[in-house]
């Protein structure tokens, strides 16, 4: 699973961001603002993406470089939202 | 205003002189549709196509002194001509005519070469003395009249390179170099051009040609004062500047009103075409007419505020509205006129407003371009002024957040989660001593494009630094300088004649014979402003409060007190929204990508896909499907499609 998340945020960095540009080489605790592959523009366009693949909601605070400055961040990051997800479905449906 | 074109020394034999002359005048016809002239004489030729703007019936160029030793074929105008001729009038001159052309043959005669720091005006000419066999090719202070040239055993040249391309063996190259640069400053550096072995005269420059040596010197420059804000003598006080400033652009529009045909004005909606709408007023009794350009698209229009102005100053007024589909129809000929790519598409409704005001028969407008550069109105110096207060406490974290006041028109950065902003606009911040730091981010930003250059492209640049370039240009003072200043000093001296005067000035006006005057550019203003204390200036994060103080009193309040809004267009929307311009795909495909070399086909590919899925996309990606494309263009229109560089194409514009 976590793989999974991993290479859909890696490919879609890849193609949304870098164009292929350095092809499958990215690494992946790579700073995306220090490599320049995020406008401003690039971060509402990396929430959106996340919102709708993932099905989370990205809280105004959690939109830090922390949470989402590398594949690995980013990751982490959506991770930690779906177990919490998972819980609050789990709870939900009780 | 006119096209100007020549050589001097011999031309490769292939083509009669005269036959070579008549091309290169028969691509430059859009800029003077009234009349050609021509004068060959052994060792030289001057050609000229007239717009007839001064002395109607008398203005023929090109033109000679009494005894026809001194010969001038010349683009533009010489506004103080008036007052020279009376002058040169007295000390023996003859004038057979009342233009400014003539002034130029005598003032020549008078003062030598020194003769251009006389000269108040947007000019670019040649002037041949057979006396001592020598041309000299001058251009004005601020670069508003384009001039290039090449050397072909002899020297040649012309107000646009399409005309240089009709000599033969000159062929049309792309220079690598040319596009490191443009996709870093949006420019090429002066005299480099996109094309190489053709030069640019830069702005303030003369070149004389003379027993086989060929020299460039500067006459003028743009300087600032070192230490300005502690000198020993009293400091004019701020009422004293604004009335200063005041007679001066009062001055400056006065004799930039100075034409045998109407002279119209283009609004913005703006301060700084306001203030010259208002100027002009004091001077005409009549009905002013006025011209102006706005957008489909509700965020880059600002019709509302025209109206305002219109209402307020009463003119006769005239406007087009623009659409995407509009720009990406006529975005190659813009091309074809700006031959350079450009990284935005602001040019094409610039483009699309001359051939309004054309239709109208006018030849002239009178514009607000240039306050920004020397009064200090662009975000950019703003912006600047934020990053560099933050810069001395880099841990503050609301000080970052004085930026979202700078971009209120822009939802991305108002948006923005601080973390982010303080991510984007930090560029530089631990180096505010550099020269460049007000230039860095956006600098920075553009040369991002460069990730879509192909391996080839690459390589041949290889090391070259375009930054590296321009620091080894810098004035020796500019260190020295407020920092205002120097951010100033790189929008008037470089910005504001590598794009905005070119290939969103003269280039698409010219394209449709429509000549453009810009008070705030006289030279006697530039000066001027350049002395005024930067806190006058940019006042907090006020932008041109001295302006605002000066010529305020003639506007409504509303208008005078609004703060600025760029000028800007549809990007990436007006090429990939619903209806495609069939040439985009053309060009824009694998195989013109793999044939034309510069860029990588398969990430352009992915940027056009992002593009179409996503409607609106950012600066940079914009930036970049303009870029790419308008390289293409060049491409195709001059370097593969050499049948291209035809005399003008029709001009299908529907206005």
């Amino acid at each position: 699973m976590d793989l999974e998340i991993k290479e859909r945020i890696r490919g879609f960095i890849t193609s949304n961001f870098l164009y292929g540009q350095g092809g499958t080489s990215l690494d992946e605790n790579a700073s995306l603002l220090a490599a320049g592959a995020i406008d401003s523009t690039g971060v509402l366009e990396l929430v959106t993406f996340l919102e709708s693949t993932f099905n989370i909601r990205v809280e105004d605070a959690d939109i830090v470089p922390d949470n989402l400055d590398s594949v690995n961040r980013i990751a982490t990051y959506v991770g930690r939202k779906l177990s919490v997800l998972s819980k609050a479905v789990v709870f939900d449906a009780r | 205003m006119c096209g100007i074109a020549g050589f001097f020394g011999c031309l490769p034999q292939t083509y009669p002189p005269r036959e070579i002359m008549r091309r290169m005048l028969a691509v430059l016809s859009h800029r003077g549709p009234d009349g050609q002239g021509l004068h060959l004489d052994e060792g030289g030729g001057l050609g000229h196509t007239r717009l007839s703007i001064i002395d109607l019936a008398g203005g023929q160029q090109p033109m000679s002194n009494e005894d026809d030793t001194v010969w001038v074929t010349f683009n533009g105008e010489i506004f103080n001509y008036v007052e020279l001729q009376e002058d040169l009038a007295k000390r023996g001159h003859k004038f057979r005519t009342r233009s400014d052309t003539e002034v130029i043959v005598h003032m020549y005669e008078e003062r030598g070469l020194a003769c251009v720091e006389a000269f108040n005006g947007d000019f670019a000419f040649a002037l041949w003395d057979k006396r001592k066999n020598r041309l000299v090719l001058a251009r004005d202070r601020m670069g508003v009249r384009p001039l290039y040239y090449t050397h072909r055993g002899a020297l040649i040249f012309a107000s646009e390179m399409k005309a240089l391309f009709q000599v033969p063996g000159v062929q049309p190259e792309i220079d690598p170099i040319a596009l490191d640069q443009c996709f870093t400053f949006w420019f090429p550096l002066a005299p480099r051009t996109p094309f190489r072995d053709i030069q640019e005269l830069p702005p303030g420059h003369i070149l004389i040609a003379e027993s086989g040596s060929v020299s460039v010197s500067s006459y003028w420059e743009l300087r600032y004062p070192v230490g300005s804000e502690n000198s020993d003598l009293p400091a004019p006080t701020e009422k004293q500047m604004a009335e200063e400033l005041e007679a001066l652009l009062i001055d400056a529009t006065r004799i930039r009103l100075r034409a045998d045909v109407p002279v119209g004005a283009y609004l913005s909606g703006g301060l700084d075409s306001s203030v010259v709408t208002a100027l002009i007023r004091l001077f005409t009794a009549s009905r002013l007419k006025t011209f102006s350009v706005g957008f489909e698209a509700e965020e880059f229009d600002e019709t509302k505020y025209q109206q305002e102005v219109v209402e307020a100053l009463a003119t006769d007024h005239e406007s087009i509205t623009c659409t995407h589909g509009d720009i990406g129809r006529i975005f190659p000929e813009v091309i074809w006129h700006a031959e350079r790519p450009i990284l935005r598409t602001a040019p094409a409704p610039l483009y699309q407003l001359s051939a309004l005001v054309r239709q109208n028969e006018f030849k002239v407008v009178l514009t607000g371009e240039g306050a920004d550069e020397v009064l200090a109105g662009y975000d950019i110096f703003k912006e600047a002024k934020v990053r560099r207060f933050w810069a001395r406490q880099p841990r503050s974290s609301w000080r970052p957040l004085l930026l979202r006041r700078l971009y209120p028109y822009l939802a991305d950065v108002q948006g923005q989660p601080q973390a982010y902003l303080q991510a984007f606009f930090g560029t530089a911040l631990d180096r505010p001593a550099d020269p460049f730091f007000s230039h860095l981010p956006r600098w920075s930003m553009t040369s991002r494009i460069k990730a879509f250059f192909s391996q080839d492209l690459r390589q041949t640049i290889g090391g070259y630094d375009a930054l590296e370039e321009l620091r080894q240009r810098l004035p020796a003072e500019y260190n020295a300088w407020h920092p205002l200043s120097q951010a100033q000093y790189l929008e008037a001296a470089h910005l504001l004649p590598g794009y905005i005067l070119s290939s969103q000035g003269d280039r698409v006006s010219m394209a449709h014979a429509v000549e453009g005057r810009f008070p705030f550019l006289d030279h006697r203003v530039v000066e001027f402003a350049a002395r005024i204390p930067p806190r006058l200036k940019l006042k907090g994060l006020k932008e041109k409060h001295i302006l605002r103080r000066s010529i305020g009193r003639y506007l409504p309040n509303a208008i005078a007190e609004r703060p600025k809004q760029p000028y800007r267009a549809p990007d990436s929307q007006s090429f990939l929204g619903p209806c495609i311009p069939e040439y985009v795909e053309d060009l824009l495909s694998k195989q013109a990508l793999l044939r034309t070399g510069y860029f990588e086909p398969r990430s352009v590919q992915k940027l056009l896909d992002k593009c179409r899925r996503q409607g609106t996309v950012g600066f940079r990606d914009n930036m970049a499907v303009v870029g790419i494309l308008s390289v293409q263009l060049l491409d195709h229109l001059f370097v593969r499609g050499k049948e291209a560089i035809a005399p003008a194409p029709a001009l299908s514009t529907t206005v």
